[in-house]
C-alpha cells in the first residue's frame, strides 16, 4: 500500500518505521530535524513542508496515496490537512483528534479518527478495575 | 442577532466593536485571558476564556442559538474546524471564516464554509482594479455555489469585439449581464453589440472562470 503520514512526531516516526518494511511511505512534517526521529534505516520518502498547504500535499503526490494518517500535535490541523486529502481523492483517511467531542461531524464526511484520551482513560479505567477484582 | 466571534486579536477585537455598535448582541471566544479582559475593558463586551473549536467551550457561549459564527482568529485550520463544528453540531446557519493564507480560500470553499474573507485577497483585488492594464480582475466570489463576479476589459485584440451577444456563445456556466461603457452601466441584450473598450460584468463559476477568461480576452489574459 502507498502509505502517506503527516506529522513526523512520536507517532508518526513511529508508524513510518513499523510499516516502512512492508509499504510505500511518505512522511510529511514542517520541521527537517523530526525526521531524525525516523533512523537511518527508514527507506519511505519525507517531505518537508505545512500539511495543510494543499499544494504541498499535492507535490507529496497525497492524491496517489491508499491511505493519508493526520498525528500532528494539533487537532485542528490534522482534520483540515484530512479533508484536503480527502478531497484530493484518497480513499482512507485516519486522524488523531485529542478533543473526542469534535470526533462525530468528521465521522460523517468520511473520516475516521482515533483519540488517544478516549483509548487511554479506558485502559487506565480498565486497569484499575481489573487491580480492584484482583484483590 | 447574537454573534460569536472566535478569536480576539485586531481583526476578532474591531469586528467586536463595529457589531456592539450596531447593537448586536456579541460573544466573543479568546484563548489568550489578557485579550479577554481587554475586550472586557475596552468595550464593555462579553467575552470568555476558551478555545473556541472545543463544543463544550461552545455550549458554555451558547452557540446553538447564534446567528453567526465568525471564527476570525489567525490559523486557518482553526478557523475551518470552528465553523464546521458550529455548523456540524450546533446547526448555526451561518458562519464566516478568515483565510490567512489566500490559497485556502479555494479549499474553503470546497470544504463548505459559508463565507469567507481574505485580507489578501481583497487588497490584490482592490490594486488590480486600480490597475488600468489589468485585463480580468476578480471582484468578488459567493461561496455559495463557488460563484464568482469578474471584470473583463476588452482590447482591440478580444476575439468577441465587433460582435454582438447574439452572435457568440459563452462558455457553459458563464454570463455576462451588464457592461460599463466610458463608465455608463449598459444591460446587456442578445443585440449588444461588444466595443474594444468595453468593461463585461461577468458571472461565472469558480470552476469555468479561466474558460471565459480566455473565450473574452482570446488566452493572453
Amino acid at each position: 500500500m502507498n502509505i502517506a503520514i503527516l506529522g513526523c512526531g512520536r507517532v508518526g516516526a513511529r508508524v513510518a518505521t513499523q510499516l516502512g518494511a512492508s509499504h510505500d511511505i511518505t512522511i510529511i512534517d514542517w520541521n527537517s530535524s523530526s525526521f531524525e526521529r525516523l533512523g537511518e534505516d527508514f527507506e519511505g520518502r519525507t517531505v518537508l513542508g505545512n500539511g495543510i498547504d494543499v499544494d504541498v500535499l499535492r507535490a507529496a503526490s497525497v492524491g496517489q496515496a491508499d491511505v493519508f494518517i493526520a498525528v500532528t500535535d494539533g487537532d485542528n490541523r490534522n482534520l483540515m490537512a484530512a479533508q484536503v486529502a480527502k478531497h484530493l481523492g484518497v480513499p482512507r483517511v485516519l486522524v488523531r483528534v485529542y478533543d473526542s467531542e469534535r470526533c462525530g461531524i468528521f465521522s460523517q464526511m468520511g473520516i475516521t479518527t482515533v483519540s488517544p484520551t478516549i483509548g487511554g482513560a479506558r485502559r487506565l479505567y480498565e486497569m484499575l478495575v481489573d487491580s480492584r477484582e484482583d484483590h | 442577532m447574537y454573534i460569536v466571534v472566535v478569536g480576539a486579536g485586531k481583526v476578532g477585537f474591531h469586528l467586536t466593536k463595529s457589531l456592539m455598535a450596531e447593537g448586536q448582541e456579541v460573544l466573543v471566544i479568546e484563548k489568550d485571558g489578557e485579550k479577554v479582559d481587554r475586550i472586557i475593558a475596552a468595550l464593555g463586551g462579553t467575552a470568555i476564556q476558551g478555545d473556541g473549536a472545543e463544543v463544550a467551550t461552545l455550549e458554555l457561549a451558547g452557540v446553538e442559538r447564534a446567528d453567526v459564527v465568525a471564527a476570525v482568529t489567525g490559523h486557518d485550520e482553526d478557523n475551518l474546524i470552528i465553523a464546521q463544528v458550529a455548523k456540524g453540531r450546533f446547526n448555526v446557519p451561518r458562519t464566516v471564516a478568515r483565510i490567512n493564507n489566500p490559497r485556502n480560500e479555494f479549499i474553503f470553499g470546497q470544504l463548505g464554509i459559508d463565507a469567507t474573507v481574505s485580507a489578501t485577497q481583497i487588497i490584490l483585488s482592490i490594486i488590480q482594479q486600480e490597475i488600468p492594464e489589468h485585463p480580468f480582475v476578480h471582484l468578488l466570489t459567493l461561496q455559495e455555489g463557488g460563484i464568482g463576479f469578474l471584470q473583463l476589459h476588452l482590447g482591440q485584440d478580444s476575439p468577441v469585439a465587433g460582435k454582438t451577444m447574439g452572435e457568440i456563445s459563452l462558455p457553459q456556466d458563464t454570463a455576462v449581464p451588464l457592461l460599463i461603457r466610458r463608465g455608463v452601466p449598459i444591460v446587456v441584450a442578445s443585440d449588444t453589440m461588444l466595443q474594444a473598450e468595453d468593461k463585461l460584468i461577468a458571472v461565472a463559476t469558480t470552476r469555468q472562470e479561466s474558460t471565459l477568461r480566455d473565450y473574452i480576452l482570446g488566452g493572453e489574459g
